[in-house]
């Protein structure tokens, strides 16, 4: 499918057409706030068609990275950041790449259900694309909706509300509201950053098993302080730390089997075992 | 659509799957909230019987006592020290009362809600004071004519009710609409820019704007005057009235749209930004849409600041008996000005023609700041039966 010259991240995004999931890989990333270092080094393959999970404990810049995936890094003021990330053999961050390109590419999910208030639950669904310039018919639209909300799991939930506002919807629906909003623009990645922090256990249960079918479509990276969570969605780890006033690294990457089983450094099962952080 | 499927790739065929159960169940806004009417409510709230019966024994005890003192003990009289001493009284008792009843934390919260309260009825009085007092002086005279005639026609003696202020409703709806017109989309422009985009000029700009704001209403028609008028760009009429007054309304809006832009949850910028949508798409499509309300009291107070400013229209439309409706030529009325010309004459019956004016620009006043906070008040989360309607049509409601 990327038989053709151009570079995957810039060529322009039609809307309508999928690309396949593809993987994300960090290459030595460094990241700044101001003066003070907030990761060293970190290096991540994130294979395409899997599960990542991002574990470690608060402060050891997990979001940080993830939020450097997207070109949402940038955003902050006085953040800055060194090495590479590659989707599909690209550097995102080559000069002429648009950020918002990227962002299309990779889609992001916050720890904070946010749909767009003053939208209504399909328009948030839509939102994406709309907000992209693309028009869509009436058909298209309608299908959008109702695909993007099944593979979210909430169609059945919403579908005699889909002129509601967005916000009137509880907190768990919210939060798979938010995730059908990031897939109606097709992405090829989908970043989440501690997705079902703010949820109840059924609602979270409902939110693993879109991740489980979602995964076929797209490279997942998911934050989690959830160790069991990081074990049930995930098919690879990375274990981030860091030293007191020392920028965070990865302590150690692997399937999480092996994570969680019989990890090579002794930091891994203390964490993995619940026994600090 | 394309050839790629993209239904189908998880097989969710619509019909409730296997783990429906895991659905928690919302309860139907729609239906009815009162199901079983039989069941008694306990009342917990602070005003429960005793406290009221005890707040009016205490208002009745501390009349007593200020009636004793007034009347009995002390030669003092007049009614505003009465009120006044009653009052203190009041609060004095109260706080004993809420003391011996319960402890001294309860008397203090009820000192400090007393006191909260009073301040609050003391703000209205003025404002009722000014309603009752310019309905008083206005409707005798008020007649229906008084919306469609004007005073072109009328002698300084001529009955109260002769005549009316068409011309001036017409030239203040027009001076104000074209101020507003120049002053929100540049305010609301600049407040995009400060909270937005931002960067090194956003201070200095904002200096400005607040600089802007202490502008006395006079200097603005003199800065009209000086620059346009006196220099021959244009002449006296209604722009150059409007002119004036969106230099008075441009700070209001801009300060105003500043701060309620600046409230809009930053995980809303992001979750825009995050979909790959460009910096100004985000602004207009999420950021303005959510802060609907708040923007338009943004215009209502920028209405509010210029409808009834008096001092930048003398110097820039002159005033007009006549009706003149073009507000691009010659010298027009406007309703303040109206009751500022026809108040000086110091004549009963131009008095009386004055609180007319006075009455209906507290209406005007009203009826627009109704429309508006019925066309846009609403919090973000109202989907108007309009909008649900084109929604539908799309296919997205």
């Amino acid at each position: 499918m990327t038989t053709t010259q151009e570079a995957p991240v810039s060529r322009p995004f039609t809307g309508t057409r999928r690309e396949p999931a593809a993987a994300l890989a960090a290459r030595r990333v460094s990241a700044w706030f101001g003066s003070r270092k907030v990761l060293e080094q970190v290096s991540l393959d994130m294979p395409a068609r899997e599960v990542t999970a991002l574990i470690g404990p608060s402060g050891c810049g997990k979001s940080t990275f993830l939020r450097i995936l997207n070109r949402m890094h940038e955003l902050v003021p006085g953040a800055a950041l060194g090495g590479e990330v590659m989707l599909d053999g690209r550097d995102l961050y080559d000069r002429g790449v648009r950020p918002t390109d990227v962002r299309r590419r990779i889609g992001m999910v916050f720890q904070k259900p946010n749909p767009f208030p003053s939208m209504t639950v399909a328009e948030n669904v839509v939102a994406g694309l709309r907000l992209s310039g693309i028009k869509l018919n009436r058909a298209e639209g309608v299908e959008t909706v109702e695909r993007c909300l099944r593979q979210a799991g909430l169609w059945n939930e919403v579908k005699d509300r889909l002129g509601e506002a967005g916000g009137a919807l509880s907190g768990g629906q919210q939060q798979r509201l938010c995730i059908a909003r990031s897939l109606a623009v097709k992405p090829q990645v989908l970043l989440m950053d501690e997705p079902c922090s703010a949820l109840d256990p059924t609602s979270t249960r409902r939110i693993e098993e879109t991740l489980e079918e979602l995964k076929e479509q797209v490279t997942i990276v998911i934050v989690t302080h959830n160790m069991q969570q990081a074990h049930r969605v995930s098919q690879s780890c990375a274990f981030f730390l860091a030293g007191e006033n020392e920028p965070g690294r990865i302590v150690e990457t692997g399937s999480t089997q092996k994570m969680f089983d019989n990890p090579d450094d002794s930091r891994t099962l203390d964490y993995v075992s619940g026994r600090f952080g | 659509m394309s050839d790629v499927p993209t239904v189908g790739i998880i097989d969710l065929t619509g019909e409730p799957t296997t783990d429906d159960d895991a659905i928690s169940v919302i309860p139907d806004r729609s239906g009815p909230r009162d199901a079983d009417p039989e069941e008694p409510r306990r009342l917990v709230s602070a005003w429960d019987s005793e406290n009221v019966i005890a707040t009016g024994l205490a208002g009745a005890s501390s009349l007593a006592f200020t009636w004793l003192v007034y009347e009995r003990l002390t030669p003092l009289s007049g009614i505003v020290g009465f009120l006044l001493s009653w009052w203190a009284t009041f609060v004095v008792i109260s706080f004993l009362v809420a003391w011996e009843r319960r402890d001294v934390l309860a008397a203090r919260d009820h000192l400090a809600r007393t006191l909260a309260v009073t301040a609050a009825l003391v703000v209205l009085v003025p404002l009722i004071a000014i309603m009752v007092g310019v309905i008083g002086k206005g409707y005798h005279s008020l007649r229906l004519h008084f919306l469609t005639q004007d005073q072109s026609s009328v002698g300084p003696l001529d009955s109260a009710t002769k005549g009316g202020a068409s011309h001036a409703i017409v030239g203040t709806l027009e001076q104000v609409g074209i101020a507003t017109l120049i002053s929100v989309p540049l305010g609301f422009a600049t407040a995009v820019f400060l909270n937005e985009i931002g960067g090194p000029l956003s201070k200095p700009v904002r200096m400005l704007v607040d600089a802007m704001s202490a502008i006395p209403s006079i200097v603005a028609g003199l800065f009209i005057y000086a620059a346009l008028i006196q220099s021959g760009y244009i002449r006296q009429s209604g722009l150059a009235a409007a002119l004036s007054l969106s230099v008075l309304m441009l700070p209001t809006v801009t300060r105003t749209a500043e701060v309620v832009l600046r409230v809009v949850p930053g995980g809303l910028r992001e979750a825009s930004l995050a979909l790959g949508a460009p910096e100004w798409r985000t602004t207009w499509r999420v950021i303005l849409p959510t802060a609907r309300a708040g923007l338009t009291t943004a215009i209502i107070l920028g209405v509010a600041r210029t409808v009834g400013e008096t001092a930048p229209l003398i110097l820039t439309t002159l005033g007009n008996t006549g009706f003149n409706g073009n507000p691009f030529h010659g010298a027009q009325a406007a309703l303040p000005l109206y009751i500022f010309q026809l108040f000086r004459q110091d004549l009963p019956n131009s008095v009386t023609r004055s609180w007319n004016g006075a009455l209906v620009l507290i209406t005007l006043v009203l009826v627009l700041f109704i429309i508006a906070r019925i066309i846009g008040g609403r919090g973000p989360g109202h989907i108007s039966r309009f909008r649900r309607w084109r929604l539908a049509r799309k296919g997205l409601a």
